[in-house]
């Protein structure tokens, strides 16, 4: 069935925009961002009070989204998170926990309880018909999006002098710095484009996933599935991943409905005994 | 040529560690005081008591071991559902036999699922544990004529403990039979922390790679421990169900297992007395946040977290400085320096 | 260490035995447990603030006797309710449990109401052997059987012949895809298929194209409230509305509190529920501005619920003239009929559920705002989960 396909590929693009910060962010600083989820929240919100509100285009605020959710990423790093990258994982599980149930209690507060949604403009509701397989405008939106970005940032990271920098970083930091990298700003900047990124990915995903304050808590186990199941080590391992958890759980509650939530987290149970470090990892545990 | 010197004595040393710190008696007595003191806090100190043996479980693989698992709901929930699938079967009326047996089903399950921790990185563990935590939810929920599916296991009923003791509301029964289960599954703990089996544990946890080079059987240690640690949890949530004669999926959910990590990492992993520390803190101030602002009491907790964090756990024990002398008694990076200084003398 | 837990201990001491020293016998304790954080979080919101409501209008002396609320967070979590519920019992001594914002909290605290002989009235929860748990419990909310079989009825004699069912994979969906299959198919129609969605985190997308491709009349859908939105824009997203195949079911999936910001891909959907806040009484224009007044966002069948649970109490304290026990309260509370914001109720004095009116509605628009417009009225509906006794 080929829109199921094409569902799943969109969802799998979906996940990819989420949470490939996180893989970043985990792999690049060995931090454990359990809030990258909030940040993905606030793009959401911020794109629904711009279109709905304030009766911004939608794709107006898009990248809108993306620059509030990176903002918001580059102040919390450089205020609240610089100070605990020396912590413990444990430490760091903590804090970030903390800082989710703050954003959660925070957006209840201000934006109430429910489900939001964003006003879609006509033209992006509904399918059209391509040699007879059914496909959704929106979920065609997400896809080229979603595959714009994911090429954008493997050539940022492989053709520009930012990006061996920040390989280099991922690397090994302490080579890194004295070869004179600034490795903190390199942190400071993936750190902000990772959120933005989640912020990005929460704006579009509000349509098909929904958003409501519990959005983090609720979301945060997909990212995790998708960054152990890719491995940290690269942009492709994540986008993989992604591709094949959408895909997976899509077409597994289309053609055994029964079995449908079990599919996502029996293939990352499976993968992980066969190949604990990621699929597609370049080998060894961090 | 000579002998190879002999392996140092752990003797005096382990034996001075195994001995009761004065602080831990007065701990456990002001535990049992709280039962005579305070009868209306019976049923929130159930709760806290339930939650340190839970946590005291994961200390077991976490502080013991290294094993991070954000799964540790499984074991609990697994042996919740069974406690009171016998209870509902009648199948085991006597609460304590039925406790064992909830026990007994959680370490078997551990015992299965323990070669999927015993590769991979820490991330790959917080994954696979919460995989297989969710994946039993799943299954809780699809065979709904068994557990009662997302209304819950109904028509629970607790025989009365050993015959005479009826499980009231006011909960004197199950607070007393709640603290009495933790003391008595703490003593083995300690028994266990201090053994040798407990010390190679600690080995491991410091470096596998050592470990394995000094002729530690990795594998079957950390396959007994994480059994071990199943059990625990099993039975702290048959406790949960014989208390409040009830089951439902929420003893499975992802919220129970990262509740268990933040209140492991509050107390302090390693030394057997952070979980029962930190599901103290943790349960009085959520309760005492939500009784304040029902719908909003997250932030504050969310807050109290990030301060905890950013203002070091370590400068906090240093308003507790008996505390210290405590950890250092029951935790291994002290009794190394003092291995070290036996074996000098040898 | 032992610093740290006497500190502990003496602060708990000092915090936690400050309240419950419920005075004299003259005032009369509600208990209200309800989700306020979490997924059901709406759910709360919703009955809280009708609550609150209720009291500014009616104001909180009712015979002689001052009445308290005290709301309590169970985060939907039963065994927190059963905690709390035990701890309001014993230590705050209230006369009235109320609120459950889901069945297990319901059940959990209903061998409570018996053992303490406290009634516990159910302003949320919607499945039927709730009421059956105990000789304490009323409800004031609704039964999901109630709905769908209504439904049933109308798309039997509306020339709808297939169906493929939609309902979210736990106890109330597979109630609601029970009684609407078994009424269905007793009228002659044909329910080809019945898809289960997983609770948490649903992607209805590979669902509902299972569903177009067998292309039935219409879908029935059950979805808990707060998921209705995602499942409508998914639902237009596949055209489906466009392809003739119409959308029926209990009215959860066309929530009050999320309709206006569904998008007009909703209009048209047919359900059957108890209360629409476009419903025409003089009562419901009145409580709808009411609301909205105070919160800023639309009232929806959960508030209800909230709503006439206090009612109820009310009345039946002025019928026992002030006494509080429970025996009395669920005495006089069966048999009590009144006109709610929904249309009239009553509580039917064998089983102590609620008897109400069942609409079908339509999804239109009216000042620009989406309503469910109700078109026809099915009269003092009972629970059909128990009739079949």
């Amino acid at each position: 069935m080929l829109t199921i396909l094409f569902d799943g590929i969109a969802y799998g693009m979906l996940l990819f925009v989420l949470a490939c910060g996180l893989a970043v962010t985990l792999g690049l600083m060995n931090f454990v961002n359990l809030a990258h989820g909030a940040f993905a929240m606030a793009g959401g919100y911020a794109t629904v009070i711009l279109v709905n509100n304030w009766g911004v285009p939608f794709f107006a605020a898009l990248p809108l989204a993306f620059l509030v959710a990176a903002l918001l990423g580059l102040v919390l790093e450089r205020s609240l998170y610089v100070h605990v990258y020396r912590k413990s994982h444990l430490d760091q599980v903590l804090f970030t926990i903390g800082l989710v149930f703050m954003s959660v209690a925070a957006v209840d507060y201000v934006m109430g309880s429910s489900q939001v949604f964003v006003r879609l403009p006509p033209w992006l509701q509904g399918q059209f018909n391509v040699l007879g397989v059914g496909v959704g405008r929106y979920r065609l939106l997400i896809i080229l999006v979603c595959g714009v970005l994911t090429v954008a940032l493997q050539l940022v990271l492989s053709r520009t002098r930012f990006g061996s920098r920040l390989r280099a970083a991922v690397d090994d930091a302490r080579v890194a710095r004295g070869l004179g990298i600034r490795v903190d700003s390199v942190f400071a900047i993936t750190f902000a484009v990772g959120s933005g990124l989640a912020g990005l990915g929460g704006a579009l995903g509000t349509e098909i996933v929904g958003l409501d304050p519990t959005f983090p808590l609720k979301f945060m186990i997909y990212f995790l599935i998708v960054v152990t199941v890719g491995g940290t080590s690269s942009i492709t391992g994540p986008f993989l991943a992604s591709l094949l958890l959408g895909i997976g759980d899509v077409a597994g509650k289309y053609y055994v409905p029964t079995l449908g939530a079990f599919v996502i987290y029996t293939i990352m149970i499976a993968v992980l005994i066969v190949r604990p470090q990621g699929l597609f990892s370049r080998g060894g545990v961090r | 040529m000579s002998l190879p010197p002999a392996r140092p004595d752990p003797g005096p040393a382990r034996a001075s560690r195994a001995r009761w710190h004065p602080l831990e008696v007065l701990f456990w007595l002001a535990a049992l005081a709280c039962y005579f003191v305070l009868p209306s806090k019976h049923l929130i100190l159930t709760e806290i008591a339930i939650l340190a043996l839970f946590a005291l479980s994961l200390d077991l693989i976490l502080g013991y071991a290294g094993i991070v698992s954000l799964g540790h709901a499984a074991f609990f929930g697994f042996g919740a559902y069974v406690a009171g699938l016998l209870a509902k079967h009648q199948l085991a009326s006597e609460p304590l036999a039925a406790l064992l047996l909830a026990g007994l089903a959680a370490l078997l399950l551990g015992f299965l699922t323990s070669f999927l921790v015993l590769r991979g990185s820490d991330l790959t563990r917080i994954m696979v544990t919460l995989g297989v935590a969710l994946v039993l939810r799943e299954i809780a929920n699809r065979y709904a004529w068994l557990t009662g599916g997302a209304d819950g296991l109904q028509g629970v009923s607790i025989e009365p403990l050993l015959g005479l003791f009826r499980f009231d509301m006011f909960g004197r029964t199950a607070h007393a039979y709640t603290l009495a289960v933790l003391f008595v599954l703490f003593l083995l703990a300690r028994r266990i922390a201090h053994s040798p089996f407990g010390l190679s544990l600690q080995a491991i946890k410091g470096n596998q790679l050592r470990a394995t080079a000094v002729g530690i059987a990795v594998n079957a240690r950390l396959i007994s421990i994480y059994s071990i640690a199943a059990f625990y949890a099993g039975v702290a949530g048959a406790l949960l169900t014989q208390t409040t004669a009830f089951a439902s999926l929420d003893v499975f959910s992802f919220e129970r297992s990262a509740d268990l990590l933040l209140v492991l990492i509050i107390g302090g992993t390693g030394y057997l007395y952070g979980g029962l520390i930190g599901a103290l803190i943790f349960k009085l101030m959520q309760d005492y946040l939500s009784a304040l602002t029902p719908q909003y009491w997250p932030f504050w907790i969310g807050l109290v977290l990030v301060v905890i964090v950013l203002v070091g756990r370590d400068r906090f024990s240093h308003w507790t400085r008996p505390l210290h002398r405590l950890a250092d008694r029951l935790d291994w990076r002290a009794g190394q320096a003092r291995r070290a200084t036996v074996s000098e003398r040898h | 260490m032992h610093r740290r837990s006497v500190l502990a201990a003496t602060a708990a001491l000092g915090l936690l035995l400050a309240p419950g020293a419920g005075w004299a016998q003259d005032s009369v304790k509600i208990g209200l447990i309800l989700p306020m954080t979490g997924q059901q979080a709406s759910t709360g919101k919703q009955i809280s603030a009708a609550v609150r409501l209720y009291q500014q209008e009616h104001g909180d002396t009712v015979a002689g006797k001052k009445v308290e609320v005290i709301v309590k967070d169970d985060g939907a979590v039963p065994d927190n309710t059963k905690r709390l519920a035990q701890e309001l019992i014993v230590n705050d001594k209230v006369n009235v449990i109320a609120g459950f914002g889901v069945t297990p909290a319901a059940l959990a605290a209903a061998p409570l109401a018996t053992e303490a002989k406290v009634v516990e009235v159910v302003m949320a929860a919607g499945t039927s052997i709730i009421t059956e748990r105990s000789p304490y419990i009323t409800r004031t909310s609704f039964t999901l059987p109630q709905s769908s079989v209504i439904i049933a009825d109308w798309a039997a004699k509306n020339g709808i012949k297939k169906v493929v069912s939609i309902v979210s994979d736990y106890a109330p969906g597979a109630d609601a895809e029970k009684s609407f299959s078994e009424r269905f198919k007793a009228a002659g129609g044909e329910v080809t298929e019945a898809l289960k969605v997983p609770l948490a985190n649903p992607d209805f997308a590979p669902f509902l194209q299972r569903a177009a491709d067998a292309k039935p009349d219409a879908i029935f859908v059950f979805v808990p409230s707060g998921q209705g939105g995602t499942f409508m824009k998914q639902y237009a997203e596949r055209g489906l509305d466009k392809a003739g195949i119409k959308l029926i079911g209990p009215g959860d999936v066309t929530d009050d509190d999320l309709l206006p910001a569904m998008g007009d891909a909703v209009i048209g959907a047919v359900t059957a529920h108890l209360y629409s806040a476009d419903h025409n009484s003089a009562k419901n224009k009145a409580y709808v501005a009411a609301f909205k007044k105070a919160n800023n966002f639309r009232p929806n069948f959960m508030s209800v619920g909230g709503y006439d649970g206090m009612h109820l109490i009310y009345e039946a304290l002025k019928k026992t003239g002030g006494k509080a026990d429970g025996d009395a309260l669920i005495a006089a509370m069966k048999g009590l009929a009144w006109e709610s914001p929904r249309g009239p109720i009553s509580i039917d004095p064998d089983t102590r559920d609620i008897v109400q009116n069942i609409y079908i509605r339509k999804v239109e628009k009216k000042d620009g705002e989406l309503y469910n417009v109700e078109f026809a009225t099915f009269d003092a509906v009972k629970d059909p989960g128990k009739m079949k006794k």
